[in-house]
Parts: structure tokens; C-alpha cells; sequence
């Protein structure tokens, strides 16, 4: 039993086939959703994917926030429903209000592609169950705005609910406290700046983004027998 | 019946005080490099102008706000100031 992954395009997204890739590289299977689509059906997790989602134009994701898709994908969550957002995945995220928080431009205006190194700060959310906090991952960051910022009230919650899944062992581009990921409060839903899906073969120069992907194939699987469980016997 | 009054505005989205602005800040460190010296606090933002359909200003206003604060800026970091600046250009 294969865990189905939704990967969600929308115009200028371009890292869906590399999600797609490391997916099946570990037994899953992946469809592209198109971002006009109002239903998102029948998949156990939704991924988005890297990219400039109509063009990054006003902010990253800040149109991208009312493509239709965005309703469905804010319902699938809302049900448990594991969702990722990669990098510019994550900035839609943040803009469509499912994780808080902002990502502006690189402390030193750099556009970043390299590979850093992630520290797991916390194994309870669907991207890191079962990878032991504390382990430290080299994962290529490519982004321009990845500055995470929040206000001191959320930056706090965040610390104090352990909501900082992942973060930077030397910040690149000065987000605040290091933060490179974090999740909501339900624990399904996360945002991160690295891109594990380009660190999944050898090839690609590292495999430590395997980790991150099998474990969201996991928690997909798990979610499809939270949802579809037939009611419980009073 | 529709409004047939058409308007002009300006909404300009700054950074939110405390909030960083490498852009604002880049553009400072440069300017003693070609001797325009003594600019401080220099920050960097956008400005959209548009028209819109209204009965009056102050319709115009509410309309203008709910554009800017619903999709031209992210209150999360930026704050909107909505200006009608006058009637629709003609033609």
C-alpha cells in the first residue's frame, strides 16, 4: 500500500518533478494538481512544491493565496491532512495564513543556493516523526526571501509549543532564531526553506532529505487510516 | 444601481517599524559612497495607484482599504496607507 501524494503546480512552480522523483525513489506514488482544481481528493498528503507561483509577483505566494486550490488545500489540512510547503511552498503557506509568521529577503540582499546544514530540533511533526531530534542534515537551500520573521508573541508560542521543527546550524540568511521550518499547531502542516526532495540521491551530492520524505510518506499513510477509519463501536 | 463615480488612489506598504529591511538599509550604506551623505532611516516600500468605482470618497476609501489590506500588503510585516487622490483620470 503506497502512500498517493498530491503535489500542487501552480504557474511558475518548477520543482514538482523533483518532489514527484523522491517520492517514487521511495515508494510513493505522486500526481500533479493543478492550482484551478477546488477538490483535492483521494491523496494521503499534499506537497508544495519550490518554484515562483505566479511569478512572486507582489510577494511570494501572496497570489498565489487565492488560486482556487488554496480553499481545498486549507479543508485537507483542517481534516489532519498532512501538508509540506517547500520553500516557495512554504512562503504560500505563510501567506495563505495555514503556518505564521513571513518570509522576507535575505539578511546581506544574497540570492542563497548551497547546501547547508539543518538541525531536526523536533521529531513531532509529519516531516520529522522518527528522525531523532538533534540530528544534523545536509539539505541545498535556493531561495531569495527566506528570512523567516514573526512577532516576539508568535516567536515565543513557537518555542514554547516546540513548533521550530528544523533550524539552521549557522543562519544563512538571517531568520530570526535560526528558524528554517516550523509547523502548525496540529503538527501537520509544515513550512521549510531547504529543499529535501534535491537531497534524495547520491548523485544530487547528499541523501539526508530522504529521511524528511519518508517520514511525511509515513505520516501520510498514518492519516489515511485516521481519516477513512470506520466509526468506532460504542 | 451600481456606483458611477470612478476614483483615483494611492496606497503606499512600508515595512513595519522594527521590522528589518535589508533593501531600505543597502540602499543607506550606498549613498556616502557617491556623496550624498547625512540620509538616515532610509526604508524601502511600494506603491500602487489605481482606479476604482464608488458612490464617494469615503466609499472609495473603505474599497481601497480592503484592497490594500487583503492582498496588496501582508499585515503580518507591512502596514497600507490608502490615499484617494482625486477623481479618475478621463478616457
Amino acid at each position: 500500500m503506497a502512500a498517493r501524494m498530491g503535489v500542487v503546480v501552480f504557474p511558475g512552480t518548477n520543482c514538482e518533478y523533483d518532489a514527484i522523483r523522491a517520492v517514487e525513489a521511495l515508494g510513493g506514488e505522486a500526481d500533479l494538481v493543478w492550482h484551478g482544481t477546488t477538490e483535492v481528493t483521494g491523496y494521503d498528503a499534499l506537497v508544495l512544491p519550490g518554484g515562483f507561483a505566479h511569478g512572486d509577483y507582489l510577494r511570494p505566494g501572496a497570489i498565489a493565496r487565492f488560486s482556487p486550490v488554496m480553499a481545498a488545500v486549507a479543508r485537507f489540512a483542517a481534516d489532519g491532512g498532512p501538508v509540506v510547503g517547500i520553500c516557495n511552498g512554504f512562503q504560500v503557506l505563510t501567506e495563505a495564513g495555514l503556518l505564521p509568521g513571513a518570509l522576507q529577503k535575505n539578511r546581506g540582499l544574497r540570492f542563497l543556493c548551497m547546501p547547508v546544514a539543518i538541525r531536526v530540533e523536533s521529531a513531532d511533526s509529519v516531516l520529522t516523526e522518527g528522525v531523532v531530534a538533534g540530528t544534523v542534515l545536509s539539505i541545498p537551500i535556493n531561495h531569495f526571501e527566506g528570512n523567516y520573521t514573526c512577532d516576539e508573541a508568535t516567536l515565543a508560542q513557537l518555542r514554547s509549543e516546540r513548533r521550530v521543527v528544523l533550524r539552521y546550524v549557522d543562519n544563512p540568511n538571517g531568520s530570526v532564531d535560526g528558524i528554517a521550518g516550523i509547523c502548525n499547531e496540529g503538527r501537520n502542516v509544515v513550512g521549510l526553506m531547504p529543499h529535501p526532495e534535491r537531497a534524495s540521491d547520491a548523485l544530487l551530492g547528499s541523501v539526508d532529505g530522504l529521511v524528511l520524505i519518508e517520514a511525511l510518506l509515513g505520516a501520510a499513510l498514518r492519516s489515511r487510516s485516521l481519516r477513512c477509519a470506520p466509526p468506532a463501536v460504542a | 444601481m451600481a456606483p458611477t463615480q470612478r476614483f483615483t488612489l494611492l496606497v503606499e506598504v512600508q515595512l513595519r517599524a522594527g521590522i528589518s529591511d535589508p533593501q531600505g538599509a543597502t540602499i543607506e550604506r550606498a549613498l556616502p559612497g557617491i556623496g550624498l551623505d547625512g540620509v538616515s532611516r532610509v526604508r524601502a516600500g511600494k506603491a500602487f495607484r489605481f482606479e476604482l468605482s464608488a458612490d464617494d470618497e469615503a466609499a472609495a476609501l473603505l474599497l481601497g482599504t480592503q484592497v490594500a489590506e487583503r492582498v496588496l500588503a501582508n499585515p503580518v510585516i507591512e502596514d497600507a496607507t490608502v490615499t484617494v487622490t482625486g477623481p479618475a483620470v478621463a478616457g
